[in-house]
């Protein structure tokens, strides 16, 4: 006897959707302060609709059929929905899988006179809805990694804003941890920018750098040296007084470059090798007449 | 006799009040685990001196696990000896090993291309610094940073 159980879950569709609303309904964690019951019945009509539609009994052996692509594009969408509403993903993952005891209720009452029916496609309607609940997870987690990934590349390029101080002298704070990739991104803005201001002198202020351990000592001697072959002189400024006595200690020989203990001090330092002057206006008082 | 109330605390135990471990595997472990040490320090009272040293050797040690031995295992603890506070942090790694320690710990010394400070340099910013080291199995560094040492 050939076995149909996709064609007897399409003619029972509208009892799996009744019995799947009425599990939902029941469950104690039914979220009806994000989502009305209405909307509920429509996303739920909405996926039950295209999966009996492409369920097949070749394919219900089969998680990974093409077929399934566009219940896992719904899934898909019902997750990130779901996460924008507010769901947490324990609660879109129960959504999909009391869909399970649905089917598995429907089948029931279908083959109840044949239990070794019964058991397989039991077992395979499991597997199908299981696959389907990982999608969900699956798309959760990528949503949030996509926003993680988007904040790196933010932080990337945000935090190494070199800045025109004056004519011909460039700053650059650094904040946070240097290692050696953000020591590239440093030393290429740098570079580049005193290319393109004509700049002599480059600040590198580590005000924001918490530690500054060998490495990150060496990444700011490289940025130093390349500065100089460039032909621009660089200070390096916002050296604290732990930093100072822990540099001293490491043993890190920094004496071959300008260092000064704040910005200030730098930019003064500039000023006198720019032989510019910064001077208080006279004030000039009107003449009694 | 009243030994034990005497002033270099040297016969005090040493008695470990809270650990924490961390596994090293990849560079962006090594800010959360300078955190994680800098959390501890603050929480006995570390002054800010001592605690830019501590969190520096750590960061040190770290980088080493992470380029010799592509990573390993970081146990944080806080323990007491005496009246003082400190912070013990043991490195343990399952890299090559070091082939000639006292070589290691020479200044300048180094086998990649860093400035060869990094043992060296450690040692001067602890109290207390003890490295292990059996090749091909793997290297321990212990190291202890007192409150006020």
């Amino acid at each position: 006897m050939k076995i149909d159980i996709s064609k007897t879950l399409l003619k029972k569709k509208k009892q799996i959707l009744d019995l799947w609303m009425k599990n939902q309904l029941a469950d104690d964690g039914l979220r009806d302060d994000l989502m009305s019951n209405e909307a509920l019945r429509e996303q739920s009509g909405e996926l039950v609709d295209v999966l009996l539609q492409k369920l097949t009994d070749e394919n219900l052996h089969d998680v990974q059929s093409p077929e399934f692509d566009d219940v896992y594009e719904i899934l898909g969408g019902i997750s990130i929905t779901r996460a924008r509403q507010g769901f947490s993903p324990r609660e879109t993952g129960i959504f999909v899988f009391s869909l399970k005891d649905a089917l598995i209720e429907i089948i029931q009452q279908e083959y109840k006179n044949d239990p070794a029916l019964l058991y397989e496609s039991a077992i395979r309607i499991g597997r199908l809805i299981d696959s389907f609940g990982i999608v969900t997870f699956e798309t959760f987690i990528k949503g949030r990694e996509e926003v993680i990934l988007r904040q790196t590349d933010e932080i990337a390029e945000i935090s190494t804003p070199v800045i025109r101080v004056w004519d011909g002298i460039v700053a650059l704070p650094i904040i946070g941890t240097l290692d050696s990739a953000r020591t590239q991104v440093v030393m290429e803005s740098l570079l580049q920018e005193i290319v393109d201001t004509g700049s002599s002198i480059a600040i590198l202020d580590i005000s924001g750098v918490p530690a500054v351990d060998s490495l990150v000592a060496q990444h700011l001697i490289k940025t130093v040296s390349a500065t100089r072959l460039m032909g621009a002189e660089c200070i390096i400024s916002g050296i604290r007084p732990e930093i100072a006595q822990t540099v001293v200690h490491l043993g890190i020989d920094l004496s071959s470059v300008v260092t000064k203990s704040t910005l200030a001090n730098a930019l003064r330092y500039a000023f006198a090798s720019l032989q510019l002057e910064v001077r208080k206006k006279q004030k000039d008082y009107p003449s009694i007449k | 006799m009243e030994k034990r109330w005497t002033s270099t605390g040297t016969t005090a135990p040493m008695t470990t009040l809270s650990k924490d471990k961390m596994l090293i595997v990849k560079e962006q472990d090594v800010v959360p685990f300078r955190n994680r040490v800098k959390e501890y320090a603050t929480r006995i009272g570390m002054g800010l001196v001592n605690q830019t040293k501590l969190i520096t050797a750590a960061s040190e040690l770290v980088r080493n696990m992470l380029r010799y031995a592509s990573g390993g295992e970081t146990l944080i603890e806080v323990i007491s000896k005496g009246r003082e506070a400190g912070i013990r942090l043991t490195f343990s790694d399952k890299g090559p090993g070091i082939a000639d320690i006292s070589l290691a710990m020479k200044d300048g010394y180094t086998t990649g291309k860093s400035l060869g400070l990094g043992l060296p340099g450690t040692k001067r910013l602890v109290s207390e610094f003890n490295i292990q080291s059996t090749l091909g199995e793997g290297t321990t560094v212990t190291i202890i940073k007192w409150k006020n040492g």
